[in-house]
């Protein structure tokens, strides 16, 4: 599995923090400008980085996510050019990097030289929201040879059995959905979050992030005690988009996820 | 010929179901669901009575003399799916589908519509059943279509508008999906064609299948002996799945599937997923998209908003490779002269989704002996598109 990633939640665990997980759509507002928010988000205490490929069609997305990713596809941001902004980033940061993307992108390509491409470009990780392990196969070959972690989703309605079997289908890390719904909601029943995530140790070694619907501090904050890893998406990209044509929109963004780790940190 | 699809909802190496985890556990316990229906006598005996004496069926095979006499080719009969209750075949799935959710004790009914037949069918269904119902349909579509977003209101429904990508039937669709992993405990999601997950792809075709059961022993009837042809337009694919599936067993009847050619295929702006796609994953289905390279779903066009989809149902996907179903197309201009024939020739206005069949019919009849049959699926009435053709030649209502 891929080494930045497990290096990355030993690093924290001795610690004794949680990993902050940013998502990014990538190309929004340009490819230029995400590479400047990946590396500033590090240095505000990001500890992985969650690139989202935008999708014409994303169906696990909330409405603030889809616009990132249409405004992303209007500029010309594309797979390729993605990975060609990873392979640059690579020069200079070793941060985790993990593709968020939606299963048709990778077909179009072929499973087997995306992910020879993203390899090579320096992803550590995959996660498409719209595969589940049950129609995993054809990508998990390559992806396990290419050295490749795919994370697979564990939501509050999944049944023992498909529990067992994120579980056991999951690498890198379990990615667990906070709350029944798309991207950008509400967070809700914080109490669900811990009971579900104790179920899932019991069948599972592997860290566990939680995502959908962390917006503030306090939300990571109260997060973050329960799971091994925290990931904040809409909330970023809200600031980004808000931002747009400020030149000081990547130190807005960076304030924010500093706001994020400090209340990991300290909760 | 093996049962199709497999247990994964696989029809050859199209299908499955490429859904968020959220939605896993539904679609699981839906499919346990529907097989569980499928073999309970008290369900069909249900359905059998509200397809009867609710939506009207058996719908008649007509046979249309003078549109006949007019090609001078094969014999031509329309399957009159445009007399169920409610103006088309949509309501033969969305009652069955209901069915399915009462036994589930879902009481919320969601559903996407394109040109607003299946959501009338279904806020017609919900309102029979007393069930609260929410339709998404794209906001271009519910202009084109404003008559039938009058009626779905009238029916108790709330209707949404999708403002996103073509705002059209696709983003209908993703909305819909987006409300049912929200609300997916309490709520059913009435998927209105031979898309998405398995089950949905199987289910529907189950549905839709008497269209062909019936037109097989009604055939029968009136001729002795199977049809030549059978045309039906496709645009998700149910209408034609439904009529087709009876027969797939009869090699000696060819089928052709009519998709949308919008302004032409070399123009770009169609719906003709056979001609100009290629396979791969939107809304839950590996099937055949109209796509970039990048596998950006491309926007469709088609007068018929209907057919106006980048993708096809898997299990026609199967079919084309196969060679067992042809898939043609019928553009905006063919689809609009088949209209006005068939009002003209036989008193019947076509929805102008089946008006693509028709159309292709006036291509195929008259290169055929006078002693062949054809038998075209007339999906649903055109009471829905007289405003928006109105509307196209300049005359105001």
């Amino acid at each position: 599995m891929s080494g930045r990633l497990e290096a990355t939640f030993d690093g924290l665990r001795q610690r004794g923090q949680k990993a902050l997980i940013a998502y990014l759509m990538a190309g929004d507002p340009g490819l230029a400008e995400t590479e400047q928010l990946v590396l500033a988000l590090e240095q505000a205490g990001a500890d992985i980085i969650e690139l989202g490929v935008p999708f014409s069609d994303p169906i696990a997305d909330g409405p603030v996510i889809q616009q990132a990713a249409e405004r992303a596809l209007r500029n010309g941001t594309s797979l390729r050019k993605i990975l060609a902004s990873v392979t640059s980033l690579r020069q200079r940061t070793n941060i985790p990097i993990i593709l968020m993307l939606y299963y048709n992108s990778i077909h179009a390509m072929g499973c087997e030289e995306f992910c020879n491409a993203a390899k090579a470009a320096g992803v550590d990780g995959l996660i498409v929201p719209d595969m589940p392990p049950d129609e995993a196969g054809p990508l998990k070959v390559p992806a396990d040879a290419a050295g490749l972690a795919l994370i697979f989703l564990l939501a509050p309605t999944s049944t023992a059995d498909r529990r067992k079997l994120v579980a056991k289908e999951s690498h890198g890390f379990v990615y667990y959905v906070s709350l029944t719904g798309i991207t950008g909601a509400k967070l809700s029943n914080v109490g669900d979050i811990q009971h579900n995530i104790d179920k899932l140790r019991k069948v599972s070694t592997a860290p566990v992030a939680v995502g959908f619907g962390v917006a503030t501090p306090e939300d990571a904050a109260r997060v973050s005690k329960m799971a091994d890893g925290v990931i904040v998406g809409s909330a970023i990209v809200k600031r980004i988009a808000s931002h747009q044509q400020d030149p000081r929109m990547i130190g807005h963004v960076a304030e924010f996820v500093r706001s994020l780790k400090a209340a990991m940190v300290s909760a | 010929m093996p049962m199709l699809p497999d247990s994964h909802g696989r029809f050859g190496s199209y299908g499955g179901r490429y859904v968020p985890e959220t939605l896993m556990p539904a679609l699981l316990e839906l499919e346990a669901e529907y097989a569980a229906a499928k073999r309970d006598r008290r369900f069909q005996t249900d359905l059998g009575y509200y397809l009867k004496h609710y939506v009207g069926r058996p719908t008649s095979l007509y046979r249309a003399d003078r549109l006949t006499k007019k090609l001078g080719g094969a014999k031509i009969y329309l399957k009159r799916e445009d007399l169920c209750h409610t103006g088309a075949h949509k309501i033969n799935n969305a009652i069955g589908q209901v069915l399915l959710a009462l036994r589930m004790k879902k009481r919320r009914i969601i559903a996407e519509t394109g040109a607003g037949q299946h959501g009338v069918a279904t806020a017609t269904a919900a309102a029979m059943f007393g069930l609260q119902c929410e339709i998404y349909m794209g906001t271009e579509d519910m202009q084109r279509q404003a008559l039938n977003v009058f009626r779905m209101r009238l029916l108790g429904a709330t209707v949404t508008g999708v403002d996103a990508g073509s705002r059209t039937l696709k983003d209908a669709i993703s909305e819909a999906m987006r409300d049912w992993t929200t609300n997916v405990r309490t709520t059913h999601y009435v998927l209105g064609s031979v898309l998405g997950a398995h089950p949905y792809p199987m289910m529907i075709r189950d549905f839709q299948a008497i269209i062909g059961r019936e037109a097989r022993k009604q055939i029968l009837s009136a001729e002795k002996r199977l049809p030549d042809y059978l045309v039906a337009c496709v645009g998700g694919g149910s209408n034609s799945i439904g009529i087709f599936h009876a027969f797939l067993r009869d090699p000696k009847v060819k089928m052709i599937g009519v998709e949308a050619g919008g302004l032409g295929i070399e123009s770009g702006k169609h719906a003709a997923r056979f001609s100009g796609g290629k396979p791969g994953v939107l809304q839950g289905t590996m099937t055949y998209l109209l796509q970039d390279e990048n596998g950006q779903i491309n926007l469709t066009h088609s007068v018929s908003a209907g057919l106006d989809y980048a993708a096809v149902g898997p299990e026609h996907s199967l079919y084309h490779d196969q060679g067992r179903i042809e898939y043609t197309y019928a553009t905006d201009a063919e689809a609009l002269a088949a209209f006005d024939l068939l009002a003209r020739e036989e008193g019947i206005v076509p929805a102008l989704e089946s008006a693509h069949a028709i159309a292709h019919v006036v291509k195929l009849a008259p290169k055929l002996k006078k002693s062949q049959l054809i038998i075209a699926n007339l999906s649903g009435r055109g009471d829905k598109d007289v405003q928006q053709v109105a509307r196209m030649r300049g005359a105001s209502l």
